[in-house]
């Protein structure tokens, strides 16, 4: 069947037509396909740091990208660099240094390390150190090259200028769903006609102690630490937390008709999507699932797809016991019957959790299941939860035809959205 | 001509070192005598600050766990937030709230610095700085601080505490996050993609690892306080102020159907971002003017502009606004830069002087007095570092 170039509102109908993505399992659309769906674990021990004294000592970290002088920002503008270059390049759009659209860039927020911060204060030659101290040496001038780097828009600026992408740049956090909000804005910018064409990309290089022990202290993550590829377990009776991880997608999103018109070719349609703000709790969610119900049902009725036309779940599936029991009873209220029979299974269980990257890395890898006809599984599902009646595709990945899935984010502070991933054909 | 998607004012709540709400800034900025600033030249010596005003926070944020929860720049963007609620009638309406679209720009990252000072002086001994870095970490760090540090914190606790949950965005960038999200907002209205937007931002200053970022580039002016324009002469820099301010946005048509009280229109509002180099951001801006000017007659305006006083962007867009000819008024000096919520607040200040058909007195020698009836006001915001928004606020 042949797409319209609008869909039943009249807006024009939004297509994938290139993708990039790094995570922990490698660089590449193909390298990580080729593990996603071999069941491969990309978490390993943390080496970047010291461990001793961590109760989780397991990362999805990506370290093999190089860098003059490591940290968050700088490893996440880097991988964000690779994912868009993978993108435009599949999607043959655009030149060098010019994408013809505007940029939506979901990522974590920023501030100086500890690394940054100890240099600092190794400079104030005092052994009793105060902001006083430190102010001191910030106004030397010696650190400058810290103040642009720690700048929360210097990430999506540096990408705007090194591609040329159109207008100010967005950068946006709505924590675990950022990835997803970003194609959002893009999908919306071009429902808008303000632009034919838009980058929307997610990247997160979060691993480092403090954010490790901030989550930790929450008693967010998982502390099964041997081996760590056994560490993420969504859907598991015995899951203890999720593992963080770092990460970065890119697709290149633009209207039918333009894809069209430059002879592009089509992997996949966002055919919608939906949010609804939980305002129950800072980070759970309203026991009764409503907010994650209506974010469900509010992507499908922008997609105009129907609950049983949905194929496959690409699942938030962070690995706490509280996400997976919420988002099951989330598919169980918006799926009926077949919410037992649904596929739905969790990338984070091979990659880890990307936080803000992983509404956009998920989202391509809900592209390529539709597109390939095989979905990937959940790893580590040897304890199926009997609360969970979900089929999360254990542990082997399977063929599939799938017209329309669901890709799921939910975030602290309330943020849920969900997208509607068609078909390109 | 009024249009059903025209962007309007609805709800305006705005917090600083000159008070809360529309009143007591209006009385601060006309104060017969002349403006005076309300600056502490002390506490963080020798960088001036604008301090918040005393709030009693219970009015707008109930709960006391909900107040620990926050930290300062949550709590007076709550409270901003609540205010312009109040003000736009729509507090406790669970229907429109369910509707309401929000988008948030901030920063975060507020420190425990007591923490990180004790910390630091451990590690400058440590034979093994990385191990008791783990150690201090998992005992000195609040668990509840994390939530105070995450940028879409302020979105949540504004759902938690008045119901916002129609949907929830923040956007990061500084000075620039602030434009882009009225300016999406009211994309958005103008296609009917939302109706009701509560969009703004807020910035604690108050605080030494909060001065440390823009000092690293030794961008903070020093000792006795100036005025923005003023401070030029010797060099510039950035006097940062504590500010929350968050506009509810809609579209006519809403605005109607429910009777509100419609305060402003935002008649345009364009962003841009360039690298900066002599004449860029003119370029931006001489641009997004010529759009404006092509749609809308400029006679009986006034500018109300976001300049930082980082010295390259502010020596800059005063020239810019000198040949643009209209009378000029620089918000850094009525309660000091506050980075996110620039624009917003500027866009409050030129809603309350296109209301009263009037626009306020000069706050420094270096501004125009303006005597005849205000008709409608061009707003700037040029981050410190990047980012050119413009916007024209009019009657409705």
């Amino acid at each position: 069947m042949a797409l319209a170039d609008t869909d039943r509102l009249g807006r024009p109908v939004i297509v994938v037509t290139g993708m990039g993505v790094v995570t922990s399992l490698g660089i590449g659309r193909e390298a990580n396909w080729r593990a996603l769906t071999a069941g491969r674990s990309g978490i390993r021990r943390i080496t970047r740091f010291p461990i001793g004294g961590l109760r989780t000592t397991v990362a999805g970290t990506v370290d093999t990208v190089p860098l003059d002088e490591p940290s968050a920002p700088a490893l996440a503008e880097r991988m964000a660099e690779l994912v868009i270059e993978e993108a435009m390049a599949e999607a043959g759009i655009g030149r060098a240094g010019d994408f013809p659209g505007p940029l939506f860039v979901a990522m974590p927020p920023v501030e100086l390390e500890w690394t940054q911060r100890r240099a600092i204060a190794d400079a104030t030659g005092t052994q009793a150190v105060t902001y006083a101290d430190l102010l001191r040496v910030a106004n030397t001038g010696a650190f400058a090259r810290f103040q642009s780097r720690f700048l929360f828009g210097s990430v999506a600026d540096h990408l705007a200028e090194r591609f040329g992408t159109k207008g100010s740049p967005i950068a946006t956090s709505t924590a675990c769903a950022s990835g997803a909000t970003a194609i959002q804005l893009a999908v919306e910018a071009i429902r808008r006609g303000e632009c034919e064409a838009a980058l929307a990309v997610g990247t997160d290089a979060s691993v480092n102690a403090e954010s490790l022990i901030r989550f930790s202290l929450l008693s967010a993550l998982s502390t099964r630490n041997d081996p760590p590829e056994s560490a993420a377990r969504p859907f598991s009776k015995d899951r203890d937390g999720f593992v963080m991880a770092e990460g970065a997608g890119a697709l290149v999103l633009e209207s039918l008709a333009h894809a069209r018109a430059r002879g592009a070719t089509v992997l996949g349609v966002v055919a919608g999507s939906g949010e609804q703000t939980d305002s129950f709790h800072r980070t759970r969610s309203s026991p009764d699932g409503k907010p994650i119900i209506a974010c469900m049902r509010n992507a499908l009725a922008d997609a105009g797809v129907a609950p049983e036309e949905i194929g496959y779940i690409n699942a938030h599936g962070t690995g706490t016991p509280e996400n997976d029991k919420m988002e099951c009873l989330g598919v169980a209220a918006v799926f009926g019957e077949r919410a037992s029979t649904v596929p739905i299974s969790s990338n984070k269980s091979m990659i880890g959790h990307t936080l803000s990257a992983a509404g956009a890395v998920e989202a391509i890898f809900t592209v390529l299941a539709v597109r390939h006809g095989v979905l990937p599984p959940t790893i580590n599902y040897e304890t199926p939860d009997p609360a969970l009646p979900v089929d999360c595709v254990p542990n082997v990945a399977r063929e599939a035809r799938v017209r329309y899935a669901m890709s799921s984010s939910f975030g602290f502070g309330g943020q849920n959205v969900c997208l509607v991933i068609g078909a390109a054909d | 001509m009024a249009n059903d998607r025209d962007a309007l004012i609805t709800g305006i709540g705005l917090v600083s070192c000159l008070g809360e709400g529309d009143d007591a800034h209006w009385a601060a900025l006309t104060r017969p005598g002349g403006f005076q600033p309300v600056v502490d030249e002390a506490r963080f010596a020798p960088y001036p600050v604008h301090p918040v005003t005393a709030l009693e926070l219970d009015k707008q944020i109930p709960k006391r766990g909900d107040q620990r929860q926050m930290e300062a720049w949550q709590r007076i963007g709550t409270y901003a937030a609540g205010l312009a609620l109040d003000s736009a009638g729509v507090k406790d309406d669970a229907d429109l709230l369910s509707r309401m679209n929000m988008i948030v720009a901030a920063a975060g990252g507020e420190r425990d610095t007591a923490a990180d000072e004790s910390i630091l002086s451990a590690l400058a001994t440590s034979a093994d700085p990385g191990a008791l870095l783990n150690q201090r970490l998992m005992s000195d760090l609040r668990p509840t601080m994390f939530l105070a540090q995450l940028s879409n914190l302020l979105a949540g606790n504004i759902s938690i505490v008045h119901g916002v949950v129609g949907s929830s965005r923040t956007f990061m960038g500084e000075e620039a996050a602030g434009a882009d999200a009225v300016r999406i907002a009211c994309a958005r209205i103008a296609a009917g993609q939302g109706d009701l937007f509560l969009v703004g931002g807020s910035y604690n200053a108050e605080r030494p690892d909060i001065l440390m970022l823009p000092e690293l580039d030794r961008a903070l002016w020093q000792g006795a306080w100036q005025p923005v324009w003023a401070r030029q002469a010797d060099g510039g820099g950035l006097v940062l102020g504590s500010l929350a301010c968050f506009l509810v946005i809609e579209s006519r048509s809403h605005a109607a159907s429910r009777g509100a009280r419609t305060r402003a229109h935002i008649a345009a509002i364009a962003t841009d971002r360039c690298m900066r180099r002599p004449g860029n951001a003119t370029a931006n801006a001489a641009r997004q003017l010529a759009r404006i000017r092509a749609n809308h007659d400029l006679a009986g305006a006034a500018v109300v502009s976001g300049a930082t006083g980082a010295p390259a962007p502010t020596a800059e867009e005063s020239a810019f606004l000198r040949d643009v000819g209209l009378p000029v008024r620089g918000i850094a000096t009525a309660f000091g830069h506050g980075l996110e919520p620039t624009l917003p607040a500027a866009l409050a200040l030129a809603a309350l002087a296109v209301e009263r058909g009037t626009l306020f007195p000069p706050l420094e020698a270096a501004e125009a007095p303006m005597t005849e009836a205000l008709r409608s006001v061009l707003v700037t915001s040029w981050g410190a570092w990047r980012g050119e928004a413009m916007a024209l606020v009019s009657p409705v």
